[in-house]
């Protein structure tokens, strides 16, 4: 082949290379943590979204118009969460988000693609205030804090029976939410906590709260935050001899919670609440064996993930591709997604939610309680 | 009073780590009069060093938990000391005549370039390393135990034996006096025949092997870190080094125990929420009373 074929030949696939960018796309940020401490749970909802996209593509995308994705990383920083919705909107023309996963992220967030006419799912934020600002634009596809509080105090008070709480919190959106909605389930059933107090996110040294929450006696304690402070704090917990029950919520759903702890001999017996197995749906099942066939765990929010980029693809297939019609008929239509079937109130909040309490064994693994 | 006598222990294990990193702080700031804002990201450093050491260790089939924790050191002090070597050699000599501002910036620079560089080739995540040493001494007093693991007391034991080496340094050898001498007076250490420029980046080198220490007894023992983990323990470190008297060696290490002390002792009596403010609270009251800290030389107006 003399030089010049080469280069004609290199010429026209560069040529069909452009055709196939140039026919439409349909552009979906990907925002969260996908650097800093909580990067762990940026790459469950990348890859559930990732995965969503791909399978949603090889069924002939959306419309047939391809899903093209954008990560958007806000290491789960407010500031830096306004700057990439801001990014998202303006240069990347993004119709659609799937995030953020931070509550204290999300709610600045939505305030752009409100303001831009952009459709926001959610897949982990849990917040109640997300939603309650009556934005038209934001969904999620998990519950909230308020009913994940209620089924941890009722475990508290209905099954462990326990009577001493000490509650801590990490001062952030999530944190301190999840920690309130708890502690006035827990008040409403009659029960007053012995401590409420706060943490520093990004600290690693507890001992000082620790020493105090065996001061007070406390049978269990309920952290609402992350895992990054939960490992440490649990770890500190035991090597000062508590046995009190650590309790927490969906905020250290990830592996990373073990290796934090320092190996699952910390962990072992801590209760979370979190939503109902993912593998239970049978439509759920095919997917979990996909991930694991790419040699992934699909753990934590990876399928919630999936979920909101399916209920996402499907509003905009019936709009015609328009966010805004998009979130109009999410508020009037369910969705088949391989979590079940899902339907949105008229704040955008799921109108069923599935709370159970977890318990974490000795093998770094969480278990279904009944 | 067992609460009271455990918030105690907390306290000074959490303060002779700050003291370990206010060292470094302090005996660059008393020798070239600047802050090295990297030094937090060197401890951070550190703990991945530690780990890897670890995995290292492991790997060869090192079992015993005294050899790992002597090769962790040696292999972590070591690397973290040439660290400070290269970072002042890159980043600080080369303004070494240039304004006190310029060699600020190179410093917050070089913390940045750290972080980065940590995040982007170690990954973003939290890590851990395995738990190595378990088990704890409880003592009873009265109704109630204070519990001490064997991982704090040799922290305590490491710590306090890291700054009783280091003040034998610095008093009684030529280095130390050469220390002391460049510190006192650069220029006329020089003219008497001191090679300041090497005194200087032996300071690097030791301030960074002492936050190498911290590193590694306290990934050891809270077995978790990430890359961001310099920032909140360079803060406190500094705040240390401010308070016992930037450039005093003794104040360093009374100041981490100071610190140390009043955040344990006031989270665990009054409210973790505010355990912060009443720290630096105690800086802010101290430096009104003693504006060059608690063991700093008043500055003399040169006239």
């Amino acid at each position: 082949m003399s030089n010049a074929v080469i280069r004609k030949t290199l010429i026209s696939i560069a040529v069909a290379g452009a055709a196939t960018l140039a026919q439409a796309e349909v552009v979906i940020g990907v925002a969260g943590p996908h650097t800093g401490a909580y990067a762990a749970f940026g790459e469950q909802l990348w890859k559930g979204a990732e995965q969503a996209a791909k399978d949603i593509n090889a069924a002939g995308g959306i419309d047939g118009e391809m899903i093209k994705l954008v990560k958007a990383d806000d290491a789960c920083e407010p500031k830096q969460a306004v700057s990439v919705a801001n990014r998202l909107v303006d240069s990347d023309d993004a119709i659609a988000v799937i995030g953020h996963f931070c509550s204290s992220s999300t709610q600045p967030a939505s305030n752009i693609y409100a303001e831009a006419g952009v459709l926001m799912v959610t897949p982990a934020s849990t917040n109640p205030t997300i939603t309650d600002r009556g934005l038209p634009n934001v969904f999620r596809v998990c519950g909230r804090d308020d009913q994940q509080g209620q089924v941890a105090a009722s475990y508290i008070v209905d099954t462990l029976k326990a009577k001493r709480v000490a509650i801590i919190h990490d001062k952030d959106t999530y944190g301190k939410g999840l920690a309130d909605a708890m502690k006035l389930s827990l008040n409403n059933k009659g029960s007053t906590e012995v401590m409420y107090e706060g943490l520093t996110r990004g600290e690693k040294d507890f001992n000082a709260l620790v020493t105090k929450i065996r001061s007070v006696n406390a049978d269990v304690l309920y952290f609402g935050g992350l895992h990054s402070e939960a490992g440490p704090l649990v770890r500190q917990l035991r090597e000062q001899g508590s046995k009190a029950i650590f309790m927490s919520g969906d905020g250290i759903v990830s592996d990373e919670f073990v290796t934090v702890a320092g190996g699952p001999q910390y962990v072992d017996g801590v209760m979370m609440t979190f939503g109902a197995d993912p593998m239970s749906y049978p439509a759920g099942k095919s997917v979990v064996k996909e991930f694991q066939a790419n040699g992934y765990e699909p753990e934590g929010y990876t399928l919630y993930s999936y979920t909101a980029m399916q209920v996402t693809a499907a509003a905009l297939s019936h709009t015609n591709l328009d966010p805004i019609k998009a979130a109009e008929w999410l508020h009037a239509n369910s969705v088949d997604t391989v979590m079940g079937k899902k339907s949105f109130d008229e704040k955008g909040d799921l109108t069923v939610s599935d709370y159970v309490m977890y318990e974490w064994n000795d093998k770094g693994k969480y278990i279904q309680q009944n | 009073m067992d609460i009271v006598l455990q918030q105690l222990v907390n306290g000074l294990t959490l303060g002779s780590v700050y003291g370990l990193i206010a060292i470094g702080y302090t005996m660059v700031y008393g020798i070239i009069g600047m802050i090295n804002f990297a030094h937090g990201d060197v401890y951070m450093v550190s703990a991945y060093l530690t780990a890897i050491s670890i995995a290292l260790l492991t790997f060869f089939g090192v079992q015993s938990f005294p050899f790992i924790i002597f090769g962790a050191l040696v292999f972590t002090i070591v690397i973290t000391g040439a660290y400070g070597w290269v970072i002042e050699r890159v980043a600080y000599r080369p303004l070494r005549n240039s304004s006190r501002l310029s060699v600020l910036i190179s410093a917050i620079g070089m913390s940045l370039i750290l972080q980065n560089y940590v995040q982007l080739s170690q990954g973003p995540n939290q890590q851990g390393v395995p738990t190595l040493l378990s088990g704890a001494f409880r003592f009873y007093v009265g109704d109630g135990f204070v519990q001490i693991t064997y991982m704090k007391v040799m922290i305590l034991l490491i710590a306090f034996t890291g700054m009783a080496v280091l003040t034998y340094i610095i008093q009684k050898t030529k280095l130390g006096r050469m220390c002391r001498a460049t510190q006192q007076d650069r220029k006329m250490a020089s003219i008497l025949g001191i090679d300041t420029d090497k005194v200087i980046s032996s300071v690097f080198v030791i301030g960074s092997a002492m936050a190498a220490l911290a590193g590694v007894l306290v990934t050891l023992d809270y077995g978790a870190f990430d890359f961001y983990i310099g920032f909140i323990m360079g803060i406190k470190a500094f705040t240390a080094a401010v308070l016992g008297g930037i450039g005093s060696l003794p104040g360093a290490m009374l100041g981490g125990i100071i610190l140390g002390l009043s955040e344990s002792l006031f989270a665990g009596l009054v409210s973790s929420d505010y355990k912060d403010v009443f720290s630096f609270s105690l800086l802010v009251l101290i430096l009104i009373i003693r504006p060059s800290g608690l063991l700093g030389k008043p500055a003399v107006e040169k006239v």
